[in-house]
């Protein structure tokens, strides 16, 4: 066990990009818990998708044994969080096994929303939050500036504010010695009853689930009889210890520490983060606070494109659901992509990070619809219904009204862009509610907006629209009555049911020539003429035309091209395989979600 | 010509020559083909002599074919060589079609009378367009005079069949009636007429992929159509997609390639087929000749056609006649196919007297990818019973 005294228990927040896998890099270094032999780039993102996009999906956790200048050892357990909103349940279960937090700037950017409400969570938290600014080797840093909204939002002056650079490793020095003097240590009761905290778990194929935990009070020992508080459940410690980034067996935890737990359990339904492990001999009478289960806030269908292979896609989805408890799904019927699965989402990064690993990791071929979300019907005995695919609304005459989910929004931006962005916003049904200057040139705006606004091309928009300058962070804020209505594409005259979408009736019209418009340029001509129509029941309210092609056919085939003309032909053919047969029509599958993607002018 | 005569193309015997040799590459072009190289002319023709009197002995030759590159490039002395070759070594039947290409720039009367006296007794000229402009932007090096006085020097030297190459739909054309008119008006006994074809890799492919104007399919089709019109009017009949004939002016060469017959190839980049082997020959010029002198053989790979394969080929190569193919076990197949049904439905593919035929040729992709992936009848194996079951008795 390891003396409380020398153990200080610290996540960094930052917004993506601001450095905070480099800086976790360095400090491995520093410390000396990865040798330079081991050393690769953002170490602690283990999985492809993570390092390809620069973004952290899943937390980690590191214990960095470290001695500082004066010849005193400490361990550092870092505890690494995930940057994007759509991760924000993950930030909160980090920042309950911490005493203090890292508040991670970009020296060129500034203050971001998720960093504001992630340093609010935080402060609620009772953590300690440094401030530091990061890169300050670039040309565009200010170094001074990023501190001076710091200070503003958090007290303080701005002189207090530490400066480094994870890339060069300057600052990373009084870094360290920051955490050490100013996080606080913990001061678990090593004689209390056991108490610890279950804030993250995976699964491994070999060892079944495996639990990150922060012991609070007493202490946790390798074959101790251990009792889940909140699920009831009685497993024993098989084995536990540190994770240095690999793990190391140890004999026992004590307070303050925080390791890894394996009991055995293969079901990672049994396990639930967030959950208080007490031993079973000697209980502890409460558990600790613990947090709320990750709800999804977007729905998508998701369909194999080869029906066949939709066993193959439940399977998929369950492997993944092993190490992503936030993702949910029920089995969907639709009229033109077949079976498949409508599935919850935390946000669209989600979606989309989801959708790639199955295509990726599981080798399918997927039909995608695109997102919506979850509306409540209210029928006409005055009951209400949740509905989370549009083709699920009943008709008008078998519903009194339709509520939608709303959030609260936070857009952070330099203050030039505030126009734009108001625009944007109440283009969107957007209700200002507030606007903050965080600086005299950026500018925080809240305001309540529809959920159903923003989860498609909200956020490619607002960057667009800000050049990129401006982030966003969102809440949700309960349900409100909506004018809403049900617009169905027909295409050759059948209705296709996944490109059915539920919008304002003020916005109908030109959601159906945006779709009509964008789904003959990404529907292929074929043999004969599509007529594309957008409608609301009988009425159509827009179309489109795709004619009938005229010419394929390949002007050469002689003896020195037949083979050649073969492969040409078969090349061709795999690209037809990206096709959905939709009644007689050839669709791609990316139209399924790209006939509502922005287009470039707007 | 019958569907019986087209047919029966599959038992003639045919050989290709490749001549690589141009006086510049056409922008256009993806063919083996080398400019500013005529000083291997003479080892490359040793070379393609070598490799036909290396080849084995099989019968007089009913069509010989050479093409290029540009085979009027280089000395009739040194054509005269291939073609004694040839005839050295598989004879070449006394009534047999013996082509060239040539292109109308480097085509005079003098010339005209070698390659008659050669033995050749059918030219085929590049000529692509009648409109200068086009011509130009063709980066072609001719002009419209040159075709006529080309197509009247090969008459004037006794050559009783003449064909013609157009190519259409080059962006900003807008003369192609013109063109077809002029063509007619030089009464070839064979046209064909190419939908100018970007192709990845060329100086147009380049050109098109950083913003060049490419061919419009739309723009294409109609001067198909109108090519099909006006050429049918003038007396040519289609017998394959891109080419048109006055009847008994059908290219044998091509209607041996076309009736899944045998031919030899010989030259870099060529391709022969025989004995239900396709096979290719190294593309590069130097390769190839640095090859055949070292006593090796220039082939580069081949494919080996069989059973169900080669009965997928025959349909493949044999659709893009107008006689179609007599449908046999590959068209049953094809129109029992979801995919066939639907080109049927949709009148791209016809099924007729026991034929399949492509009922709209600017579709005939269409046809051809459904085709390739044909998977044999499950009843194969049983048929197969029955038919030694029939041969025993």
């Amino acid at each position: 066990m390891t003396d409380q005294a020398r153990i200080r228990n610290f996540s960094i927040i930052a917004h993506i990009d601001h450095g905070k896998s480099t800086l976790a890099d360095r400090l491995l270094e520093r410390t000396g818990a990865v040798s330079q032999r081991d050393m690769r780039e953002q170490i602690l993102d283990t999985m492809d998708l993570e390092r390809e996009r620069g973004i952290t999906i899943k937390a980690q956790t590191v214990r960095l044994p470290y001695k500082s200048p004066a010849g005193e050892e400490f361990v550092l357990n870092l505890i690494d969080t995930p940057g994007h909103v759509d991760f924000s349940y993950e930030v909160s279960r980090s920042l309950a096994a911490c005493e203090g937090a890292l508040l991670l700037v970009d020296a060129a950017q500034g203050v971001q929303a998720q960093t504001l409400a992630n340093a609010y969570l935080a402060i609620d938290a009772g953590l300690e939050v440094i401030p530091a600014v990061n890169k300050i080797d670039l040309a565009a840093a200010n170094p001074d500036a990023a501190a001076q909204e710091l200070a503003g939002i958090l007290g303080g002056s701005p002189d207090d504010v530490l400066r480094l650079s994870a890339k060069t490793g300057e600052g990373v020095d009084d870094l360290l010695e920051a955490l050490v003097k100013e996080v606080p240590a913990p001061t678990g009761d090593l004689d209390a009853p056991l108490r610890a905290l279950v804030f993250d778990s995976y699964f491994d194929a070999y060892r079944g689930v495996v639990c990150y935990v922060r012991v609070v009070d007493g202490s946790l020992g390798s074959g101790d009889s251990l009792r889940f508080m909140v699920t009831g459940e009685v497993h024993e410690a098989d084995e536990i210890g540190w994770l240095t980034p690999k793990a190391v067996p140890v004999g026992r935890l004590g307070p303050g520490e925080v390791g890894f737990l394996i009991t055995g359990v293969k079901e990672i339904d049994r396990i639930r983060v967030g959950d208080t492990i007490t031993t079973a001999r000697s209980p502890a009478t409460r558990p600790l606070p613990g947090y709320d289960e990750p709800k999804p806030m977007v729905f998508s269908g998701i369909f194999p494109t080869d029906g066949d292979d939709f066993e193959k896609l439940r399977e998929a989805l369950e492997k993944l659901r092993l190490n992503d408890a936030s993702l949910v799904w029920q089995p969907e019927t639709s009229k033109a992509l077949g079976f498949g699965f409508r599935c919850g989402f935390l946000g669209l990064l989600h979606m989309e990070i989801v959708r790639e690993r199955l295509e990726r990791e599981y080798d399918l071929d997927l039909v995608t619809t695109a997102p919506s979300v979850a509306y409540r019907v209210i029928l006409p005995d005055g009951g209400e219904e949740e509905i989370r695919s549009p083709q699920d609304l009943p008709d008008p005459t078998e519903r009194r009204g339709i509520s939608e989910p709303y959030v609260k929004a936070m857009i952070i931006a330099p203050s030039d862009f505030v126009g734009p962005i108001m625009e944007l916003a109440t283009g969107r049904r957007g209700i200002v509610g507030g606007m903050k200057y965080i600086t005299p040139e950026r500018v925080e705006l809240d305001f309540e907006i529809p959920l159903g606004e923003i989860v498609f091309d909200f956020f490619d928009l607002l960057k667009s629209k800000t050049k990129g300058y401006a982030s966003l962070d969102y809440e949700p804020a309960g349900y409100k009555e909506s004018d809403l209505v049900k617009v169905d594409i027909l295409l050759n005259g059948q209705p296709v049911d996944a490109f059915s979408s539920i919008v304002h009736r003020d916005a109908a019209d030109a959601y159906g020539r945006k779709m009509t418009g964008r789904l003959r340029e990404l529907i292929p001509r074929q043999l004969f003429d599509v007529p594309i129509q957008a409608a609301i029941g009988g009425k159509i309210i827009a179309r489109e035309t795709v004619r009938a092609k005229r010419k394929d056919v390949t002007a050469k085939c002689y003896g020195g091209d037949v083979t050649r003309k073969k492969k040409l032909l078969q090349r061709q053919k795999e690209g037809k395989k990206r096709m959905k047969m939709v009644g007689s029509v050839e669709v791609p599958q990316e139209a399924f979600v790209a006939a509502l993607q922005v287009d470039e002018e707007s | 010509m019958s569907p019986a005569g087209v047919d029966s193309f599959a038992a003639s015997a045919a050989a290709y020559v490749h001549v690589p040799f141009c006086s510049a590459v056409c922008p256009y072009c993806d063919f083996a083909v080398v400019a500013g190289k005529d000083e291997l002319a003479d080892r490359y023709v040793a070379a393609v002599c070598s490799e036909i009197e290396r080849s084995e002995m099989w019968r007089p030759l009913d069509a010989v074919y050479l093409g290029g590159g540009t085979p009027s490039h280089i000395d009739p002395s040194l054509l005269a060589r291939i073609v004694d070759a040839l005839g050295n070594r598989h004879g070449i039947a006394a009534e047999a079609e013996v082509s060239l290409e040539a292109n109308p720039e480097d085509f005079d009367v003098d010339r005209a009378c070698r390659l008659r006296a050669i033995g050749f007794n059918r030219v085929s000229f590049g000529a692509q367009s009648f409109d200068p402009g086009v011509l130009a932007s063709l980066g072609r090096r001719h002009g419209p005079s040159e075709i006529v006085s080309s197509a009247g020097a090969a008459r004037d030297a006794g050559f009783e069949n003449l064909s013609l190459d157009l190519i259409f739909g080059t962006p900003g054309e807008g003369s192609w009636a013109a063109t077809l008119a002029r063509a007619v008006d030089l009464q070839p006994d064979h046209i064909s007429c190419y939908a100018l074809t970007v192709e990845r890799g060329t100086p147009l492919g380049r050109a098109v992929s950083i913003g060049a104007p490419a061919p419009d399919p739309d723009v294409q089709a109609s001067d198909y159509e109108l090519a099909a019109d006006r050429l049918q009017k003038a007396g040519y009949l289609r017998y394959e997609v891109s080419n048109w004939a006055r009847p008994g002016h059908e290219c044998r060469y091509n209607l041996t390639v076309w009736a899944q017959g045998d031919y030899l190839a010989f030259g870099n980049g060529a391709h022969g087929h025989r004995d239900g082997v396709r096979f290719r020959n190294i593309r590069r010029v130097e390769a190839y000749i640095d090859a055949v002198e070292r006593g090796e053989c220039p082939r580069a790979g081949e494919e080996k056609l069989s059973g169900w394969d080669a009965e997928i080929d025959r349909l493949f190569v044999g659709l893009r006649r107008e006689a179609g193919v007599i449908a046999g076990r590959g068209g049953a197949a094809l129109v029992e196919d979801p995919e066939g049904k639907r080109l049927l439905d949709a009148g791209v593919l016809a099924l007729a007297d026991g034929r399949l035929r492509v009922g709209n040729p600017l579709l005939g992709d269409e046809v051809l990818r459904a085709v390739i992936d044909l998977k044999a009848p499950e009843v194969r194996e049983n048929r197969v019973r029955a038919d030694i079951v029939s041969n025993n008795a």
